[in-house]
């Protein structure tokens, strides 16, 4: 479950972003729409608790992120939060599994090597375990970097435009990856994308399209 | 004990820049061993053997060749003085001990040393094998004299006329080994002691002390002089250079003129060693704002896994202090081998006695020094990423 409240954020140098108030079911589907550069990747950061907002509420999975220190939302970030960025950032330095391995590392657990094998093995991509993420494919590199996103069977997936450089049968390849991961761990999932193929996948999600003055906003104002 | 796995994967994931600033960092930390244990060593041996001597007598000439060649046996004395000239020192009320020395001839280019017993009391000399001489044509070798020459009590030998191994030999009078002295760490250990009636027996030229008229007047290199009050030295070398055809000559006053010549060369010495491990701390320092840098995207997605700032601070931290620990070990042992085969090379030079295998407490400094040169040049860097902004970082690369 995802829920904003009066949701807005201001970075020094551009214009205050609002947000409007949306409501997503635990286990449903958000597609965030929009240009770029409209505020998809800062929704997703503040909902990852990665940025702090200016003011408003996000409530993950029952948890109101205002309410957390900083540490304590790492520790959450760590265990609730799987995100997919869009550059993947699998580390160059270490094999396919160590980059899961490091999942582990940040979050302060002990590692798992049975649970990244597994999940590697889900996603397809289980003999890649030693390659390093140079010597991957795309569609490859994005299999490694879905199956770290859910090492954690996170409540939340948050996918920062899964499909932006990939062709047709990949991008419906990885969606359809990413929709059953989602329900594997009944995890809400939110894709930030401007890809018309997505929608295509989840006919069913919600679309909150960012860049209009939400209402309550407008309200403020006058 | 989990970092410290992550922070050496990653310092060998780039395995020639670790290589290299391990490599420039153990440089430095060599470079300062060597300084530290050659100086250390170089002092403690000048301080052992000028304990208790205040003055030195000798034929005129420099007085710094006199200290040289009487205390340190380093240089050739600068000639000979008349052995009655010695013992009318010897009865003035101001001198307390005096040590006759009557050099010329060598052992395979280790020195023989005519003196009296009274030289193996000064060093507090012991005798490890056998036992000193007695009589006239016996020798007691110094520590490393022994192991070079491999001769042992009981051995003969005879000696090379002057201070180099090539002169002629003295065949005719050969010299008895009665013993082997315990090492010092000092000027004795390379040499051979006998007495003045060795030296003087051995270049007894057959006929000419019987020359009616012409009686060869005994004579020997220098002596070694300790007052009975400090207050004598400033009289008594004045009346020895003024009243006697010899010159006396202060260590105390030649070796702080020696250091005043030398210590500049030690300064720089360890200047160049500071400025070599200045400029690893400053490698490290750049190797690690590059490393973060080149890696602010992999700390940006350590963050969004949900690493705190103080567990990626940590991972830096770390991995300067694998580097710095490793040039540690590395630069000691270095630094110990290179003092090692100076040593050796001094050795073989019949110089100044050095050693790689003593421990200075102060190297626990240069591994203090070199963990909180890697500990400081990792906080900038680390303080940045504690700072990054991490949902911008991922966005842009």
């Amino acid at each position: 479950m995802i829920q904003t409240q009066a949701l807005h954020f201001h970075y020094a140098t551009s214009p205050e972003m609002f947000f409007a108030d949306l409501r997503v079911p635990q286990g449903g589907t958000l597609l965030l729409h929009g240009n770029s550069g409209s505020g998809k990747s800062t929704w997703l950061a503040l909902a990852a608790g990665m940025l702090t907002p200016a003011g408003g509420e996000v409530t993950v999975a029952g948890e109101r992120l205002s309410r957390l220190s900083r540490t304590r939302l790492d520790h959450w970030r760590a265990r609730t939060v799987g995100f997919l960025p869009q550059k993947l950032h699998l580390s160059d330095a270490l094999t396919v599994e160590g980059n899961l391995a490091l999942a582990y590392f940040a979050a302060g657990l002990p590692e798992d090597a049975g649970t990244i094998a597994r999940s590697l093995r889900t996603l397809g991509v289980g003999d890649l375990a030693d390659r390093k993420p140079t010597q991957l494919s795309g569609g490859q590199a994005q299999r490694v970097a879905l199956a770290r996103t859910i090492l954690m069977q996170p409540k939340v997936i948050l996918a920062d435009e899964p499909t932006a450089s990939l062709d047709d049968d990949a991008a419906r390849d990885g969606l359809e990856l990413l929709r059953s991961c989602a329900q594997q761990c009944n995890a809400t999932l939110v894709i930030a994308t401007h890809d018309r193929r997505v929608q295509d996948t989840f006919p069913d999600a919600l679309v909150y399209r960012i860049g209009v003055q939400p209402e309550w906003a407008r309200r403020m104002r006058t | 004990m989990k970092t410290i796995a992550v922070a050496f994967r990653y310092l060998w994931s780039r395995p020639l820049a670790a290589l290299l600033n391990l490599l420039l960092l153990t440089l430095g930390l060599a470079s300062i061993t060597f300084v530290l244990l050659a100086s250390e060593q170089v002092t403690r041996a000048f301080q052992r053997d000028l304990a208790g001597i205040d003055l030195v007598v000798g034929a005129k000439g420099s007085p710094m060749q006199l200290i040289l060649s009487g205390v340190f046996q380093l240089d050739s004395p600068p000639g000979n003085i008349l052995y009655t000239d010695v013992q009318a020192l010897q009865r003035m009320p101001q001198v307390e001990r005096l040590i006759p020395l009557a050099m010329g001839d060598s052992l395979r280019g280790w020195r023989i040393v005519g003196t009296s017993q009274e030289y193996l009391a000064h060093y507090k000399l012991s005798v490890g094998q056998g036992q000193t001489w007695s009589r006239p044509l016996e020798a007691v070798l110094g520590a490393q004299v022994s192991s070079s020459t491999g001769l042992k009590p009981g051995d003969s030998f005879s000696g090379n006329h002057g201070l180099g191994a090539s002169g002629p030999e003295h065949a005719q009078a050969p010299y008895r080994v009665t013993g082997v002295l315990a090492p010092c760490g000092c000027v004795a250990d390379r040499l051979v002691l006998t007495s003045l009636q060795s030296v003087w027996q051995v270049h007894d030229r057959p006929g000419t002390a019987e020359e009616p008229g012409h009686k060869e007047e005994k004579q020997v290199s220098m002596a070694l002089i300790s007052y009975k009050s400090p207050l004598s030295a400033v009289s008594f070398p004045r009346m020895v250079n003024t009243t006697t055809n010899m010159q006396a000559a202060a260590p105390a006053v030649e070796v702080s003129r020696l250091m005043g010549m030398l210590g500049v060369g030690t300064d720089v010495m360890k200047g160049l060693a500071g400025v070599l491990l200045v400029t690893a701390a400053l490698s490290v320092f750049i190797a690690l704002w590059n490393a973060v840098r080149e890696r602010r995207a992999d700390l940006a997605m350590l963050r969004m896994l949900g690493a705190t700032p103080m567990r990626v601070a940590a991972l830096l931290v770390c991995e300067a202090l694998l580097l710095a620990l490793m040039a540690s070990v590395l630069g000691l042992a270095a630094g110990h081998l290179v003092t090692g085969v100076v040593g050796l090379l001094l050795a073989a030079r019949q110089s100044l006695p050095m050693t790689g295998m003593i421990w200075l407490p102060q190297e626990l400094w240069i591994v203090g020094a070199a963990l909180g040169v890697a500990f400081v040049a990792a906080l900038i860097p680390a303080l940045s990423a504690y700072r990054m902004d991490v949902a911008q970082l991922l966005n842009s690369r």
